[in-house]
């Protein structure tokens, strides 16, 4: 099976879709010919399919999402890129007021099959306008699906599901992954929303989280297994649908569980995971909680500020060991 | 010997731009009427004063075509030839209604007349617009999309965005300015710095016109050139309707801010009476059958009325229907 990298996963994936159906285009800032987006993410497409398929737009992020609104309603399968997560907030009305709620309120009568990609999370030093995590607020409105793929394989496969899904798909992507490499089938394949995926089994503590935090959680897994400790660690994939029942079952078998995401602390996704098991596991739990999550603060610029801000595996182990 | 006028359109179109501006004013009043009987949830943004926009408008588009509609909708979507007792069961939040009671007077919609939708969020359509008209580009449809907005949404960073993109990618898209002098309670004075919004199109090399949007010839006339430059590939227009509200902005406001003489002057206009002059004056209708085509669209109110008062409420638990669309298995 051939190794690749994330970025070139979620490429292939966008490819395929394309190539399997005319009704997809990708449009955004800098997705085309002279760029390939500011990640690369769709370096080449633009030469294969063309201007009007791959196409550059000016930096217009509200009306991108609207446009991609009005075209996914008539007929079209639009892929919208959000250069910086952060930048999405100039698109919240047409994320958030529209895209989300457009088939409740008129009733049925239409659905809003498109998908907006775009980019979470810290490391570069690029600061506070182009580092932050936000999918919570996204979990927070209802009428959004959310995809957070962490992996290579998992990028094709959800990017997949998320073009065909006939409803809005937030797709989040995270800037430190693009180059981790993974092996991707050639061969077509799709992956569900809400199935999570199990990294690492253990019984000791189960760890939840999101991105680059499962790439560190995987990493304190192997190294506190060598000091007997076993740690399951849990990728829920996407947020919405939320894959519940992976999640529940393994806190029954643990009995503890730490969260672990890049997002500021208050009202990350986290704590709506939290409150989730504390719904509908409570007696199954051995202790509390633990949440590791950055600080409440913008993410800061200077090295030493931002991993400070960025939980590393050292907070991750201590968590674990924390509820031992 | 008096001189035949020189019209453009033929007789069949003036009845149909009366009958659309009129069958508005009569949905519109009796919506006032229901209103008034305490039969309406919530607030409403009345069409009254507007009707010749719409009905000019839509009377220039094909079934196919597609409008975007705003919270000030309700004329919009009767023009464009929805079922009036499924909007009339809409706005009473009927089951039967065409949003199954979940959007109200702000979201009326039907979208199988091609109404993209109305929104509640001021300047937040023209973004669908250039969407739904970039979608009908690519698909080679030859469909256009008209999206109406107000002199407020012209301030909105939208109206910069959407103008630009529908030019560069020279997309059929007539952008409608409804420019009733009045964003909510704000004189348009306040927040443009020129007499007219049209001149804006300038910057955005969009051919623009100013019209009287109360007179459905003129909103007609100009909405069928800027149709044509859509459809043969010439990208957009913007149309400059200048109008004004019957009513205040929503439910509980009688509009004391407007000057007594200006509200007098506008008020004198009425698009209705001015639509069938022109029609009577043209020949293409007599008294008597403008007459009998009111009292056929009364009719047809009074039922939709009818069968909004009748139907049932929706049952509590569908308010947890329709947040996502089932995916196939």
């Amino acid at each position: 099976m051939p190794v690749m990298t994330y970025r070139e996963a979620l490429r292939q994936g966008l490819r395929e879709e394309m190539l399997r159906d005319e009704r997809v285009f990708i449009m955004g800032e800098d997705v085309g010919k002279n760029w390939g987006g500011a990640f690369k993410v769709t370096k080449g497409l633009a030469e294969e399919f063309g201007d009007e398929r791959v196409r550059d737009t000016p930096i217009s992020e509200n009306t991108i999402a609207g446009a991609a609104v009005g075209a996914a309603i008539t007929g079209m399968r639009p892929v919208a890129e959000i250069m910086f997560g952060d930048l999405i907030t100039l698109a919240m009305d047409q994320v958030c007021n529209q895209a989300a709620k457009m088939r409740y309120m008129f009733g049925g009568q239409t659905s809003v099959p498109l998908v907006i990609r775009t980019v979470f999370g810290g490391g570069k030093n690029i600061a506070s306008h182009h580092s932050q995590s936000l999918e919570a607020w996204f979990m927070h409105t209802p009428g959004l699906k959310i995809a957070v793929p962490a992996f290579a394989y998992d990028v094709k496969g959800l990017i997949k599901t998320a073009i065909r899904d006939p409803n809005p798909v937030m797709f989040f992507e995270h800037k430190l992954v693009y180059d981790k490499k993974e092996e991707v089938p050639d061969e077509e394949y799709l992956i569900p929303f809400g199935e999570a995926r199990v990294h690492r089994e253990g019984d000791d503590v189960t760890v939840w989280g999101t991105f680059l935090m499962v790439h560190k959680a995987i990493a304190v897994a192997d190294q506190l297994a060598k000091e007997g400790i076993s740690v399951e660690v849990i990728d829920p994939r996407t947020l919405v649908p939320l894959d519940k029942k992976t999640l529940l079952e393994s806190v029954k078998k643990t009995g503890r569980l730490v969260l672990v995401t890049e997002e500021t602390k208050t009202g990350a996704t986290t704590a709506e995971i939290a409150a989730i098991v504390q719904e509908e596991a409570f007696d199954w739990l051995d202790a509390p909680i633990v949440r590791v999550n950055a600080p409440d603060t913008p993410v800061p610029f200077s090295p030493t500020l931002e991993q400070f801000f960025i939980p590393d595996e050292k907070r991750i182990a201590k968590a674990v060991k924390s509820i031992l | 010997m008096a001189v035949e006028p020189k019209m453009t359109v033929d007789k069949k179109k003036l009845v149909d731009l009366y009958t659309r501006t009129l069958k508005i004013r009569l949905f519109e009043s009796k919506v006032w009427d229901l209103f008034g009987q305490n039969l309406i949830p919530g607030t409403l943004h009345l069409y009254l004063g507007q009707e010749a926009v719409a009905a000019g408008v839509t009377a220039a588009l094909k079934k196919t075509d597609w409008i975007q509609s705003t919270h000030r909708g309700h004329g919009h979507v009767i023009a464009k030839g929805a079922d009036m007792k499924r909007a009339m069961a809409e706005l009473l939040g009927k089951r039967t209604g065409s949003c199954k009671g979940k959007g109200g007077s702000m979201h009326i919609t039907q979208f199988d007349v091609g109404v993209l939708g109305a929104t509640g969020v001021v300047a937040s359509g023209l973004p669908i617009a250039v969407g739904a008209a970039l979608s009908c580009k690519m698909r080679g449809t030859k469909d256009v999309v008209a999206c109406f907005f107000g002199d407020g949404a012209s301030n909105n960073g939208t109206f910069g965005e959407s103008l630009n993109m529908s030019a560069i990618w020279k997309l059929p898209v007539i952008w409608v300015v409804e420019n009733n002098l009045y964003a909510m309670g704000t004189p348009i004075a306040w927040t443009c710095p020129s007499e007219n919004i049209a001149q804006r199109a300038d910057g955005y090399c969009i051919p623009n016109k100013i019209v009287d949007g109360n007179n459905a010839l003129e909103v007609y006339e100009a909405t069928v050139e800027a149709v044509e430059r859509a459809r043969n590939g010439g990208g957009p227009t913007l149309i400059e309707c200048k109008t004004y509200r019957m009513k205040g902005h929503s439910r509980f406001d009688p509009a004391k801010y407007r000057p007594k003489e200006e509200a007098e002057y506008w008020l004198s206009r009425d698009p209705v009476e001015i639509i069938r002059k022109i029609a009577i004056e043209a020949g293409a209708l007599t008294e008597k059958e403008a007459d009998k085509i009111r009292k056929k669209l009364e009719k047809e109110v009074e039922e939709a009325a009818k069968f909004a008062i009748e139907s049932e409420y929706p049952a509590p638990e569908e308010a947890l229907e329709d947040v996502f669309m089932e995916v196939d298995a």
